[in-house]
């Protein structure tokens, strides 16, 4: 693994901003779509993409490359604004999110965008294929050093299947399977906690056979330093629970199931009114940016 | 006239019998030796689907899922992914009839390179009973873009039929079943994805009057009912469709405008199944009258397979009255 220096770290969380931003302005454009997830994620893709797993944007096909399935396909728009920012089609695109004819569709398809490794959306079945391809890595090289990252909510751990492939995952062994569970307590009908009670959480996955560390989602290096020790672990497969805070960098929006499937204009109104929510939310980013101007303090 | 390339001398008494899922263990075996790329995963039915004799022929291609039919259909995706060719096998109304989702969208969405084998389909499956006899596979993959779905008539057309699905790049679903059934083609039949086979040809001394098509094993029950009616002086013939998606519109059309009157046999639900995509293809491109055998909006029951069989219709003196009924009607 690589230790990330302090510039590195600073580099990642203005990036991280960088994909904050262009989250909300896809959202916004689109009219409909998910906020809180996005958001909430946004620090743990710019480290994937930016610092830690090997690809290569003008080759999506190389063989070589790590693998990122996206089991909660809902949380899109931080998936797309991370492969266009790293280069995989122009940024631009971005704002053809869910119209028609896009490539960016409302949930993710393979065969529309280069950069997609599987189509999902319907919940709990991204992981059976993260396990699925890792485990025919390991028929095809047992040497191999490909990694099969899978991202899922928390909220998808409802799913059964979830837990069908957590059992495979561990039976088998899959040291080159590693797991980021996106904990922001929340899913759309209200906190995690309330919906289905998913603690102790950390003891359900290590009982299942997996590796399992907890780390503070937003902290870039501590969530490099949990991939580092994931991938050290040889003997099975890795679960890495990352608690975020849902929309993150936001604060209007943070911590707040109602903004799960809401874009900017169309979320609550308590705190702010919804045709100011997207220019707030953008100002509220470009702040912590450092990228402040004018228009935005008037 | 009975097909050259068929078994000589059919007789209802005399027929050599055995299970279509034995035709799908041969043929995985053989696709295994010529493509290393072939793997199956089983979850928890490896014996009773055939997939016995690839695991211990190559335990390091085989995945016991254990009973997780939903997991088995993505693992198989994400297999297919990395450039594998996963046949995935259970009971069809566990898969494809439980992760239907998952086929449809982790395998059929992604055009990824998996084939789905339904084994103990149709009310043959005999003693089990109605939450083990698959009459709706046949609809619920023919609905999924991307998807090839093949009901091969016996031992030797199911072993065509894997080696033909694992050539084919793309999904496929293939049915099989579980009791014995006649052996009516033999190695040299034609098998092609997507090509329909006229297995019997009227007699030329009678007038084209009627046409029946078949899918799956009761293709034999067709052949029967197509020799007993031009005994009568019907002028019958068989065209038999393996592959129900994509159907082969052009010979059925053929068929049917060379007939004038169609009776569809098959072992699943007559609502969207065979007869449901041979009425689609007809009242579209050749309107002609047409009746449905098989299932009609009912489940199964416990029972032996030739028991279910007549009970719910689908014998071969059902198929002669279906004929006399259509010529009556339509004169």
């Amino acid at each position: 693994m690589h230790y990330l220096t302090s510039e590195e770290v600073t580099a990642l969380e203005v990036t991280a901003n960088q994909l904050r931003q262009s989250v909300i302005e896809m959202l916004t454009e689109a009219g409909s779509g998910h906020t809180a997830g996005p958001l909430g994620m946004a620090d743990i893709f710019a480290l994937l993409y930016f610092a830690v797993m090997r690809h290569d944007p003008q080759n999506p096909t190389w063989d070589d490359r790590d693998r990122l399935v996206l089991s909660n396909g809902h949380i899109c728009p931080i998936l797309y604004a991370t492969l266009a920012h790293a280069g995989y089609f122009p940024t631009e695109e971005l704002l053809t999110l869910r119209k028609f004819g896009s490539r960016l569709q409302g949930h993710p398809h393979r065969e529309a965008l280069p950069g997609i490794e599987t189509s999902s959306g319907p919940l709990g079945s991204g992981l059976s294929q993260a396990v699925g391809m890792a485990l025919a890595e390991r028929m095809n090289n047992p040497y191999s050093a490909k990694y099969f990252y899978c991202i899922t909510g928390d909220g998808e751990l409802n799913e059964g299947q979830i837990w069908e492939a957590a059992m495979l995952a561990g039976k088998e062994k899959l040291h080159n399977l590693i797991v980021i569970v996106d904990r922001n307590g929340i899913q759309i009908d209200g906190y995690t906690k309330d919906v289905m009670p998913l603690e102790p959480l950390y003891e359900k996955f290590e009982s299942f056979g997996f590796d399992v560390q907890e780390v503070d989602g937003h902290n870039i290096r501590a969530v490099n330093d949990a991939i580092g020790k994931a991938q050290a672990v040889y003997s099975q497969p890795s679960l890495i629970i990352a608690h975020t805070i849902a929309s993150r960098g936001v604060d209007v929006f943070e911590r707040d199931f109602r903004w799960h499937g809401n874009p900017p204009g169309k979320g609550p109104e308590d705190r702010v009114a919804k045709q100011q929510q997207a220019q707030v939310a953008l100002k509220k980013l470009r702040t912590l940016a450092g990228t402040i101007n004018e228009h935005d303090i008037s | 006239m009975f097909a050259d390339h068929l078994q000589p001398d059919l007789q209802i008494d005399t027929v050599l019998r055995e299970p279509t899922r034995n035709g799908y263990g041969d043929g995985l075996l053989e696709a295994a030796r010529h493509n290393e790329q072939v793997v199956a995963l089983s979850a928890d039915l490896t014996e009773s689907t055939r997939t016995l004799p690839f695991a211990e022929a190559f335990p390091q291609r085989f995945v016991q899922v254990g009973i997780a039919e939903q997991n088995m259909a993505s693992v198989a995706s994400g297999m297919a992914a990395m450039g594998k060719v996963p046949f995935i096998a259970s009971y069809a109304m566990f898969s494809p009839g439980r992760s239907w989702e998952q086929v449809r969208t982790t395998i059929a969405y992604n055009n990824a390179n998996v084939k789905i084998v339904g084994a103990h389909a149709g009310v043959s499956v005999g003693p089990d009973g109605a939450t083990h006899q698959a009459i709706e596979d046949l609809a619920l993959m023919r609905v999924i873009p991307n998807m090839v779905v093949l009901a091969p008539a016996d031992i030797h057309e199911a072993k065509q039929a894997t080696l033909a699905a694992a050539r084919y790049v793309g999904p496929v679903y293939l049915r099989i079943g579980r009791s014995p059934t006649p052996v009516v083609t033999t190695p040299a039949s034609p098998f092609m994805i997507g090509e329909a086979v006229r297995m019997y040809e009227r007699s030329p001394d009678h007038e084209a009057t009627v046409g029946i098509v078949t899918t799956g094993s009761l293709l034999f029950n067709g052949l029967m009912a197509a020799q007993a009616l031009n005994q009568q002086g019907v002028g019958a013939s068989v065209l038999h469709c393996a592959t129900i998606k994509p159907l082969d519109d052009a010979r059925l059309v053929a068929f049917a405008s060379e007939h004038r009157r169609i009776i569809t046999v098959e072992e699943h639900q007559v609502a969207g199944g065979l007869g449901g995509a041979v009425a689609e293809v007809l009242s579209e491109q050749c309107p002609t009258p047409l009746c449905r055998i098989g299932v009609r909006d009912a489940f199964g029951q416990s029972g032996e397979p030739d028991e279910l069989i007549t009970h719910y219709g689908m014998g071969i003196d059902v198929i002669i009255k279906a004929a006399e009924g259509l010529v009556t009607r339509f004169a």
